[in-house]
């Protein structure tokens, strides 16, 4: 039997680190090695858009444009959503901690297709190697390439839509592995109810990318055609209509935000339980809201585009849409909320970040709401209250739910622990510093300041300096976070196989696991999340 | 995995002309002034190539009902991206 009780496989030294040499990691077929590399190259990127982040919020401390000018602004935003949405937010938890767990939690060895996993990663590392090319002319479209400036644009707008291209068909492969792992490969007893609710958010995550990457992949082609061969697909004077485009890209654009936020969702899943040691509240409720996040978060991408000139039936049909996508959502925080109470909560870093994912989340979700209806939309669009909103749902969000999962699985992946201390400081700075941060951008938001432009009204001058403190503790703060992190890779304490006492199988293996994950396939006979029993 | 039980060669030669044949009506609706029903033919006649090549040279036909529950789910997204394109621009 597995899901309670002690570890089948103690530690065994370095596990599927064991293996030295460049060869060993460029060529492995070892899911907990992709994996490993999509967390590098994401963190990487993740603090290179930081960069670009503090570099606009300096611009932004004088109401004129007086360190870097107004094109080296655009740039800069562009560059930090590209990097932020396209190689970093969108790969770190599915490919990263996706790979490395998705095989563990179901009692496999591997995932279905291991060399399609290691192609996957190198399709992303062409993707963003042909995304720096594009720095020798560097975009200033904003991450949302709209045309008919991007058509135009003397940037590497086509560059950098084929580096795009192949981040979304790394996107895709490892979407296909995922759900063709899940349906073949669970251990024996693990039906889709005894599956643990991160591999549910994943499955949800892996149809959202399978379905919609490629629509955005076609768009960037027809947007390449369109400036290549000057056929024309966007632009008006020769047949085409620039909000096609933005239907094309917000078809993709907005479930993909789900598959930024659903893994992350996924995380938050199993943290609360293990630290409240109590049972998940509505399993099968936060599991199929899953499923309806990714289905209904196909159906609202017009409320991108109330102020695009669409027509009034249209307007109508996505504000009403959007209300109904809400449900599921709210679905889940009930049930945490629920699984919370009279639980016996105990604050360790992961629980901290968990519980942040559902505070400043809930922010995030309660103010789109505002953008969702059409008559607040008209006044909020493209202010600074939209770039609050979209902060708190994806680095309220899931980024905060990615440093859960981190400080969660981190004695999993590395056999050592974190210094609690440090990650608890680094947690009370981010805290602290997002939320003076972003939520001053409410405010100019909703007094009129538009997102986007290097200049602003001197009346908003204060908050634009109480943001840009924010964002230094913010930063302080992440850096403290990464120096624990390099802290304990190189010296923490070593790591028992289950130092949270949890339940799912990957704790049944060592940590570090071994290169076959679990010296027998584990037989499941209960759910994960039997908390609160004399057993756990 | 099941893939039929005819004469393969025969079957994909088969499909080769039927879609050789569609390939010729296409060029020659191409022709004929039919309005806004020309994307309509060559849409329909586009969507019977596909099928084909789904169900012959990629085997769907001798599929179990789990690949064909994923080979047509997304027929749905692509249904609800043309009605919701549609219902801007036909109606702006």
């Amino acid at each position: 039997m597995t899901g309670i009780g002690q570890p089948e496989t103690e530690g065994n030294g370095r596990g599927y680190l064991a293996e030295r040499g460049w060869r060993s990691w460029a060529f492995t077929l070892d899911h907990k090695r992709v994996g490993a590399m999509y967390l590098w190259t994401t963190i990487f990127f993740f603090l290179v858009g930081g960069v670009f982040a503090l570099l606009l919020r300096l611009e932004l401390l004088s109401p004129q444009a007086k360190y870097f000018g107004n094109h080296a602004y655009n740039v800069f935003f562009t560059l930090h959503g590209s990097m932020m949405i396209f190689l970093f937010i969108i790969p770190a938890i599915p490919s990263g901690l996706g790979n490395f767990f998705i095989p563990l939690q179901l009692g496999a060895r591997d995932v279905a297709f291991p060399r399609l996993n290691i192609a996957s990663y190198w399709v992303f590392a062409a993707g963003f190697l042909v995304v720096i090319g594009s720095l020798v002319a560097p975009m200033d479209t904003g991450w949302t390439f709209y045309t008919p400036y991007s058509a135009k644009s003397a940037a590497a707008v086509t560059t950098l839509s084929l580096g795009i291209f192949l981040l979304g068909m790394s996107s895709i492969l490892t979407g296909l592995n995922f759900i063709v792992t899940i349906h073949k490969l669970r251990a024996p007893g693990m039906t889709w109810h005894r599956m643990p609710l991160f591999l549910w958010s994943m499955y949800a995550t892996s149809i959202i990318q399978v379905i919609a990457t490629p629509v955005v992949g076609v768009t960037f082609l027809l947007l390449a055609a369109e400036r290549v061969f000057g056929v024309g697909f966007f632009d008006p004077s020769k047949g085409g209509d620039p909000v096609l485009f933005q239907h094309f890209f917000w078809f993709y654009s907005h479930p993909v935000v789900y598959v930024m936020i659903l893994p992350a969702m996924g995380i938050v899943s199993e943290v609360i339980p293990v630290f409240s040691r109590k049972p998940i509240f509505g399993y099968k409720a936060i599991a199929y809201s899953s499923m309806a996040i990714a289905l209904g978060g196909f159906l609202v991408w017009g409320h991108h585009m109330f102020t695009s000139g669409m027509s009034p039936l249209a307007n109508a049909i996505f504000s009403l849409m959007t209300f109904f996508v809400a449900v599921p959502t709210a679905v889940k925080v009930f049930n945490w909320t629920a699984t919370l109470y009279r639980g016996s909560i105990t604050f360790e870093a992961p629980m901290l970040y968990a519980l942040t994912f559902i505070f400043l989340f809930i922010v995030g979700g309660l103010t789109g709401p505002f953008l969702g209806a059409l008559a607040t939309n008209v006044q909020l669009h493209d202010t600074y209250f939209v770039v609050a909103h979209f902060h708190y749902t994806m680095m309220g969000g899931t980024v905060m739910g990615f440093f859960a999962g981190l400080h969660y699985w981190f004695p999993k992946m590395t056999g050592r622990m974190l210094n609690e201390k440090v990650a608890r400081a680094a947690w009370a700075l981010i805290f602290v510093g997002f939320n003076v941060t972003f939520f001053t951008m409410f405010i100019v938001g909703v007094r009129g300041m538009p997102r986007r432009y290097a200049e602003y009204l001197p009346k908003f001058q204060l908050e634009n300096v109480i943001s840009t403190a924010g964002s230094a503790v913010l930063a302080l703060g992440i850096l403290v976070m990464c120096w624990n992190l390099l802290q304990g890779l190189r010296k923490g304490a070593p790591a028992s196989a289950n130092p949270w006492r949890a339940l799912s199988l990957e704790w049944r293996a060592a940590s570090p696991p071994a290169t076959e994950n679990f010296d027998e396939v584990p037989v499941v006979t209960e759910w994960p999340y039997g908390y609160g029993t004399p057993k756990a | 995995m099941a893939h039929g039980t005819g004469n393969p060669r025969r079957t994909g030669i088969a499909v080769f002309v039927a879609l050789l044949l569609l390939t010729a009506v296409t060029v020659l609706v191409s022709y004929v002034d039919l309005g806004l029903w020309n994307v309509v033919v060559a849409l329909l006649i586009a969507s019977a190539k596909a099928s084909l090549v789904a169900l012959f040279f990629m085997h769907l036909k001798g599929e179990s009902r789990l690949v064909w529950g994923f080979a047509l789910f997304p027929i749905v997204f692509l249904s609800l991206i043309l009605i919701g394109t549609l219902a801007d621009t036909m109606l702006r």
